[in-house]
């Protein structure tokens, strides 16, 4: 099949209106990276033609950049002013396997979101603006580049996330952060799950801005770990270590490491690189993490956001969600067979009268159905 | 400012309508006399007043949902109302409408600290969020001047900011999940105490929608632990240039204060003769607090003070005790009630990329004396939202009109310098007919149709946000 190679809004936008004209569906590829795209039939549209930093302000911590652009290319341009994205996006590779380069537009189309969301926010959280073209191909804008407005109904948090059924990002506008001076984890070790996850609610639940709270039952060779983070200037970093290891004493001595750890793994599932089997990510409230565990014992398990999200390996022909019901949340399926995809859907199915809406969106920004078709439908709706 | 003229057939169906209203909800739960709707004329905003057509305050989700769905069969329009303190305008009756206000629905549902999250129905005040959970130690952290007063209805309505929002976010980086009820009556669920949403994250569209898509009556709300401490600290400068670069320097090194807050001469003068905060008298003042334990304050304040050294400030003061932090404090939120005592005025909402300030505020200068007003400046400058408060009197024939169109330049100025037109208070009426100047027909016609997906009938708070040529033909359907 051929291929869309647009290096322009304006060129996007003329592919796109000519799709539309001729009812030819468009698979919208960013670095490719995460393998949800894969799951959308129809011709490639890659947006690698469509790069480059537009604005960067570190005096006013904002950044407006092509939605083509390689995530490397915008951590780099951050690192060099001591700045980051605050929201720590995870990385897919390390699970799909994939050679791609991730880019700010599947970043954003998926709201990938790493450890420090407990903290900072997911990746909507800091995004100030977008451009997009809509399945009609029309030019949309919405927000812009400064971190405070509200000006008209905001469209920059009903794209993050919308993973490309609504239009094709070209431009988006973050708020970011100074990065951290120091690094240090405190581990606790020996914890099963419920016990983690009180250690780590308690955690976040004190004031000492825990930026990453991570449960590894299988740990690191020597049994289960549990992890805390604190990043900030160094003197601030020592105090807080300090006093966060009074909180955590009713679970036993805590260590304290220095330096940026296992973190990226944990971002990234990396600890089920290769595994057979099918990975979720579960979104619940941190304390229903440890009902998740209980509810999949034949799964291997790591819990982020402080038992929050659950990066779950289960055999494929288990349904999760049946397993699931019990506990309000949803279950995302980001690892698994063709077949396995096909049978329980990605996406996690929502009520009917939110479909209806989500549904009824996705007709009037793409009313020929032409964007990531087969991407982000539930596939049966349950009862309200 | 124009409204469209009000459905005569709706105005003669008005006994038809409160029967109808009163068959759903207990007898002092509707207000119809013509004397006692006058009550919610206005709100905030209030140059514009118009008495609506009847006023229900229902008590329950359930009740919401009666009333909307009796509203939307009768085909009569609804403007949802928090506790009316919009500065927009976003509660502002139509003559044929009914407001349905959340007055009554002030419960806490849930508190759940491991969690860290709170249920309440919407009525609730912003600062009785925080009082709910304060004994354990804990806040909601988005904090509008009218925080005393001001609903969470109305908060995520207009995903209200404040002065802390520099490092806590808005109202929509802190609000997990609502309940809502639609135009037609159904309920929705959004969100949760977990984190993101399964498919599109209509939360995030429902969040700053000023009504137009729904009646939020529940919100499950981010708290969060109180910091060991806090201190502001004064910096005084000869000319607000110099304030502004002291601000950038500031963010660039990498310190992060919970607020940096900005005040030129008329204000600092007004707010220290309200409050007595011991403001000194200089052309431009920040005041930039920092939070942690002592060790980390001081840390961070000394960061912050060699930066702001090299920028000769004639005054540079650190609180040195709690009472000083809370008079610091009370005198940066009372600048709106200060003005008020001296003056009429219209307070403008503007953002703009801090690095513009020196010239925004020169602009205004001069454009504030090419219409023989006066001005005074406050405003959260570490996020560049901009809160000019033109002074005006309303007894002066044609004084109001000169305002208005003094804050519109003002405005258009915000957005040609790459701002916006509201960073926090939100369109409303106020600045419904300037949404062009920052909007193309087509940024609009996106927005028009989520709205048309949410309320097809476009019955709900009727004649807001977008320029009523724009919804015309919406509406008129």
């Amino acid at each position: 099949m051929s291929t869309c190679d647009p290096t322009s809004e304006a060129e996007l936008s003329d592919a796109i209106r000519a799709a539309a004209a001729s009812d030819t569906p468009l698979a919208i590829r960013g670095g490719g990276t995460r393998g949800s795209s894969a799951a959308a039939t129809g011709q490639p549209l890659r947006m690698s033609g469509i790069t480059g930093i537009t604005l960067y302000d570190p005096g006013a911590l904002t950044l407006v950049v092509r939605a083509g652009t390689p995530l490397a290319e915008v951590e780099a341009a951050l690192a060099a002013e001591g700045q980051r994205l605050p929201f720590e996006p995870w990385d897919g590779r390390a699970l799909s396997g994939a050679n791609g380069a991730p880019s700010i537009g599947g970043m954003v189309a998926t709201n990938a979101s790493g450890p420090r969301r407990i903290q900072a926010g997911a990746c909507r959280d800091s995004m100030i603006g977008v451009r997009f073209v809509d399945g009609t191909g029309a030019v949309v804008k919405n927000g812009g580049r400064v971190m405070k407005n509200v000006t008209g109904l905001d469209l920059v948090k009903l794209m993050a996330g919308s993973h490309g059924t609504l239009g094709v990002l070209t431009e988006v506008g973050f708020k970011v952060l100074p990065a951290s001076e120091t690094v240090a984890t405190l581990v606790l070790h020996g914890l099963d799950v419920p016990r983690a996850v009180a250690a780590m609610t308690a955690a976040t639940a004190a004031p000492f801005e825990v930026s990453g709270a991570a449960h590894v039952p299988d740990g690191f060779g020597d049994g289960p770990a549990t992890l805390l983070r604190l990043e900030g200037f160094e003197g601030s970093v020592l105090h807080r270590a300090r006093e966060l290891k009074r909180v955590l004493a009713p679970f036993g001595e805590s260590h304290k490491v220095d330096g940026p750890g296992d973190w990226s793994r944990l971002r990234d599932g990396a600890f089920f690189a290769g595994a057979t089997g099918a990975v979720w990510r579960i979104s619940v409230k941190p304390t229903d993490g440890a009902h998740v565990a209980a509810a999949l014992p034949q799964a291997r398990l790591v819990l982020d956001w402080a038992g929050g999200l659950v990066w779950a390996l289960v055999p494929e022909d288990l349904d999760l969600r049946a397993a699931l019901a019990h506990v309000p949340g949803h279950a995302t399926l980001v690892r698994a067979s063709t077949e396995a995809r096909a049978r329980w859907g990605l996406f996690h199915p929502e009520p009917a009268a939110v479909t209806a809406l989500s549904e009824g969106l996705r007709r009037k920004f793409d009313p020929a159905g032409i964007l990531n078709r087969g991407l982000m439908r539930s596939r049966v709706p349950t009862p309200a | 400012m124009q409204m469209p003229i009000p459905d005569a057939s709706v105005l003669s169906r008005k006994p038809e309508i409160v029967a109808r209203l009163q068959a759903i909800l207990p007898g002092d739960a509707v207000i119809f006399e013509p004397t006692e709707v006058k009550v919610y004329e206005c709100d905030g905003l209030t140059a514009y007043r118009c008495p609506p057509l009847a006023v229900v305050l229902p008590s329950s989700t359930a009740e919401v949902s009666a009333v909307l769905r009796a509203c939307h069969d009768l085909g009569v329009k609804v403007v949802p109302r928090g506790a009316g303190t919009s500065l927009a305008g976003g509660s502002m009756p139509t003559a044929d409408a009914v407001i349905l206000g959340v007055a009554r629905l002030t419960e806490v549902l849930e508190t759940d600290y491991a969690n860290r999250f709170i249920r309440v129905q919407t009525g609730r005040t912003n600062l009785s969020v925080t009082g709910a959970v304060e004994a354990e130690d804990f806040f909601y952290a988005p904090d509008p001047s009218s925080q005393l007063a001001c609903a969470i209805a109305g908060n995520i309505a207009m995903n209200s900011g404040g002065a802390h929002c520099l490092k806590y976010g808005v109202t929509t980086n802190n609000l997990l999940g609502v309940t809502m009820v639609l135009m037609d009556g159904t309920v929705v669920e959004l969100g949760g105490a977990h984190l993101d949403a399964p498919g599109l994250d209509l939360l995030g569209i429902v969040c700053g929608s000023e009504g137009q898509l729904g009646v939020v009556t529940e919100a499950t709300l981010r708290i969060l632990r109180k910091p060991e401490g806090a201190r502001p600290v004064l910096i005084g400068f000869d000319t607000s240039e110099v304030a502004g670069a002291c601000v950038s320097d500031i963010i660039k090194a990498g310190v992060l204060p919970v607020a940096i807050e900005f005040m030129d001469r008329p204000c600092i003068r007004a707010c220290e003769d309200f409050a007595h905060a011991g403001y000194p008298d200089v052309e431009a003042l920040l005041i930039v607090e920092v939070e942690g334990s002592e060790a980390e304050i001081a840390e961070q304040l000394a960061k912050i003070v060699a930066i702001a050294r090299r920028h000769n400030p004639v005054e540079l003061r650190e609180s040195k005790s709690a009472e000083e932090s809370a008079l610091i404090w009370k005198g940066r939120k009372s600048a709106f009630g200060a003005m008020g005592q001296i003056a009429d005025y219209i307070c403008l909402d503007g953002t703009i990329p801090i690095g513009e300030l020196p010239f925004v505020l020169r602009r205004i200068t001069e454009l504030t004396a090419s219409y023989g007003l006066g001005v005074a400046n406050v405003f959260h400058a570490g996020d560049g939202n901009m809160h000019p408060l033109i002074l005006y009197d309303a007894n002066k024939d044609g004084d109001l009109d000169k305002a208005e169109r003094l804050g519109f330049d003002i405005l258009r100025l915000c957005v040609e310098v790459g701002g916006c037109l509201t960073g926090e208070h939100g369109v409303g009426v106020e600045k419904r007919d300037l949404m062009d100047v920052q909007y193309a027909p087509a940024d609009l016609e996106a927005q028009l149709r989520v709205k048309d997906v949410f309320d097809p009938r476009w019955l709900l708070n009727p004649a807001k946000v977008f320029p009523l040529a724009v919804s015309e033909s919406r509406r008129a359907a």
